[in-house]
């Protein structure tokens, strides 16, 4: 295991503990406001001091991990779900008018600039988390469909593959059995890619009030509440602001970490 | 000659230096959509033009007493039917037309027309009859005696424009004021510069700047840099103590008349059951609302009056905070295990925070308010006008506005004939204890019916810098008056 893979675990791994936690345990309940103890500094009682009611930061945080992560999961979850079939049968009838229709469609989407359709769909749809959700997960389609494709095209000239061919299996069988598992590799580098684009995807469109709505706790949300408070309790701020760096440089580095440790050229000069 | 000409521009430079500053950027959240006082509803038009552009007959002053305006004094009839108003010698409006009374008669007949645009119609409702006297002389006949017709003729919906100038006073708006409109860069700025032809004092600045700035964190920004010399209804209360502690700063407190209100859906179940209504009263802890979301600024209402109006009545004791007995009242009203509603929240802080500490308060009783945060468009179509909505947060800022409660058809649906027939009353009275006493009687109803959740007044917080002066603390009405503001030398 290298170095950034490390480091980058074990960010991420503090967060979705914290945010696993958060299920059974919060310091403090979040959903009741403490009026008469906000914008407390850091203290025994308050570890990240208090918001501007009076509710503890750390558990906000917990609470926002939570958010944030489902709703990156599950965004990454709707892109690798479509993308990847489209790009595989795009792959396997190469050069068809399908494929064309599939990369085309994927381009048409590529060129809409993401956090602006994702500010239209929240904003049409309503602001919730669940069509935060969809707005994301929709960019992340493309994204996995090209490379999907990408990499299977080659697959499909080896000498595996037409032994498979030969045996007579059908396209499908052959993408699901030969040419998916030669590319999962590549599918969980570039989907914890997308986990960390789309933890900064919810926390802009919560930061302008388009996320998860108040109770629930965001990181994005939280940043855009501090907004005003920075001189006054710079704490406010720079609590869920460091959260969100740690977090996306965690799953970077960890992503970065499984590409060199997954690809078998690199381990190969490894050893 | 030469020597007299530099001796001549060495004292200009030296005046110069000497006098104070002529000029003034005034700092505000909301730019006006358009330009006319007398058609449209935004406050924001009235908060750039009122005295400053245009004037009433009566206007208000900084202390919310009503003074004559343009009209210099007035007679009434024995009877309170009928008011022959004196208009001012010599008054012309910015185009060089003059103002006498048929603009007067012109001004009065459009806002109470059948196909008026004015917001506030029923400001006119009771005028039967208008008629020119003489040229500085109008009759205004109503058809019984009103005892707030001189505050209705105060009101921005009710000043004086002329017909030679109502094409386009949406764009390009002709008053009498003290202030001549020179050019308005929507989404930046309007600016105004003195009338040097007013029939009154005039004003002591040469040159104003509105800038219209949204954002709570630019308008700090903004006052910090000094790119604005006063800020008017500043968003942020939390920086207020900051402002203080600078020296180059003053900051005014002053009261509005904005009525602060959990709005209730009174038709829609279960809220149509007053003893709910009740119940979502006694879950508001309004001091943690006021501290909360205001930072302390407010005063905690018990009814749609104002607390700083002399005919207020203290209610607050029948909406104390009580959880225990608002869960008794829920489970009396059959909803023991509480229930679902929207809470739909306009953009303003006092709506945003205030919103999440009364979800918050009323989730402790069991009833859960969903939040779902709108701009003010949106608001205004699905709350106001579409009625969509169970609870919403918003600050009435109109002046003497209880009868509101009147109209079956507001968007709040308080539909009692009690109430209506005593504004009916309170509109024929004119003695003024029997005006106090039904004040009260009014006050006291709406208390008792728990309309709506009442909250607290709003306080406006004007941000200057140190060396202005004459600027209003107080907002009678919504305007920023800048007729008596200079700069100290």
């Amino acid at each position: 295991m290298n170095k950034s893979l490390f480091i980058g675990i074990s960010i991420s791994t503090v967060f979705v503990v914290l945010a696993a936690v958060s299920f059974l345990w919060t310091p403090y309940d979040i959903e009741t406001l403490d009026i008469a103890n906000k914008l407390k500094g850091f203290s025994i009682a308050h570890l990240l001091g208090t918001d501007h009611f009076g509710r503890d930061i750390l558990s906000m945080i917990m609470m926002g991990a939570r958010t944030s992560i489902a709703v990156a999961l599950l965004a990454v979850g709707i892109g690798m779900a479509i993308g990847v079939p489209l790009g595989l049968v795009a792959a396997a009838k190469s050069g068809s008018l399908f494929d064309e229709l599939i990369m085309r469609g994927n381009d048409l989407v590529f060129a809409f600039p993401s956090l602006v359709i994702a500010i239209l769909i929240t904003a049409v749809f309503g602001a919730s988390a669940i069509n935060a959700i969809v707005a994301i997960g929709i960019f992340n389609v493309p994204v996995f469909a090209r490379l999907t494709r990408a990499a299977a095209l080659p697959l499909w000239e080896r000498d595996f593959i037409l032994a498979a061919r030969v045996c007579g299996k059908s396209p499908t069988r052959i993408s699901i059995e030969h040419i998916l598992p030669n590319i999962t590799n590549l599918m969980i580098v570039q989907g914890t890619i997308q986990f960390s684009l789309g933890i900064l995807a919810e926390a802009a469109l919560s930061y302008i009030g388009l996320g998860a709505q108040p109770p629930t706790a965001s990181w994005g949300r939280m940043l855009a509440d501090a907004q005003t408070l920075v001189s006054i309790a710079p704490h406010t701020a720079l609590v869920p602001g460091i959260a969100i760096v740690l977090m996306v440089l965690g799953l970077n580095l960890m992503g970065d970490g499984l590409r060199d440790w997954l690809d078998p050229k690199v381990r190969v000069a490894r050893t | 000659m030469k020597m007299t000409l530099f001796a001549a521009s060495v004292c200009a430079l030296v005046a110069g230096m000497a006098s104070a500053q002529t000029d003034i950027t005034v700092g505000l959240q909301l730019e006006p959509p358009n330009l006319d006082p007398t058609g449209g509803a935004s406050q924001a038009i009235d908060s750039v033009l009122y005295s400053n552009v245009f004037e009433g007959l009566t206007r208000f002053q900084g202390d919310g007493s009503v003074v004559p305006g343009l009209a210099e004094s007035w007679d009434i009839s024995e009877d309170g039917t009928v008011y022959t108003f004196h208009l001012h010698d010599g008054v012309v409006f910015h185009d060089g037309t003059s103002m006498d009374a048929e603009d007067v008669k012109f001004s009065l007949d459009r806002a109470r027309a059948e196909d008026s645009t004015n917001a506030q119609k029923g400001l006119f409702a009771g005028i039967t009859d208008v008629t020119v006297v003489d040229p500085l002389t109008v009759k205004v006949t109503l058809d019984g005696p009103n005892g707030s017709f001189l505050f209705n003729m105060a009101w921005g919906d009710a000043v004086i424009v002329a017909p030679e100038s109502i094409e386009t006073i949406a764009s390009n708006p002709v008053g009498t004021g003290a202030f001549v409109f020179t050019d308005w860069v929507q989404g930046d700025r309007l600016e105004l510069t003195r009338n040097d032809s007013y029939w009154g004092t005039k004003a002591a600045l040469e040159k104003a700047t509105f800038r219209f700035i949204s954002d709570p964190t630019a308008a700090f920004a903004a006052v910090m840099a000094e790119d604005v010399d006063v800020f008017s209804g500043f968003p942020a209360p939390e920086n207020l103590p900051q402002f203080e502690a600078d020296p180059r700063f003053q900051v005014l407190v002053g009261n509005t008349e904005g009525e602060t209100i959990l709005s209730t859906n009174n038709k829609m179940p279960p809220f149509d059951n007053v003893l709910v209504r009740e119940a979502v009263a006694h879950a508001i802890d309004r001091q943690s609302v006021i501290d909360g979301a205001m930072y302390g600024l407010g005063t905690p209402i018990g009814t749609h009056f104002a607390p700083h109006n002399p005919d207020y009545v203290d209610l607050l004791a029948n909406s104390q905070y009580d959880p225990e007995k608002s869960k008794a009242l829920l489970a009396q009203a059959g909803l023991a295990d509480g229930f679902t509603t929207t809470l739909k929240l306009p953009p303003p802080s006092y709506a945003r925070r205030g919103g999440e500490i009364i979800a918050s308060q009323l989730r402790a009783v069991g009833i859960d308010a969903q939040i779902t945060n709108l701009e003010w468009a949106q608001w205004i179509e699905e709350v106001f006008k579409a009625k969509d909505f169970g609870l919403s947060i918003v600050s009435h800022t109109e002046p003497m506005d209880i009868g509101v409660y009147a109209n079956p058809d507001y968007y709040f649906q308080y539909d009692n004939p009690e109430f209506q027939a005593l504004m009916e009353e309170l509109n024929t009275t004119t003695e003024p204890a029997a005006r106090s006493a039904l004040f009260a009687k009014a006050q006291t109803i709406l208390s008792e019916d728990y309309v709506n959740g009442y909250l607290f007044e709003l306080a406006i917080a004007t941000i200057a810098k140190a060396g202005v002066q004459g600027l209003w603390a107080n907002q009678p009405t919504a305007a920023i008056d800048l007729t008596a503001v200079s700069w100290a030398e």
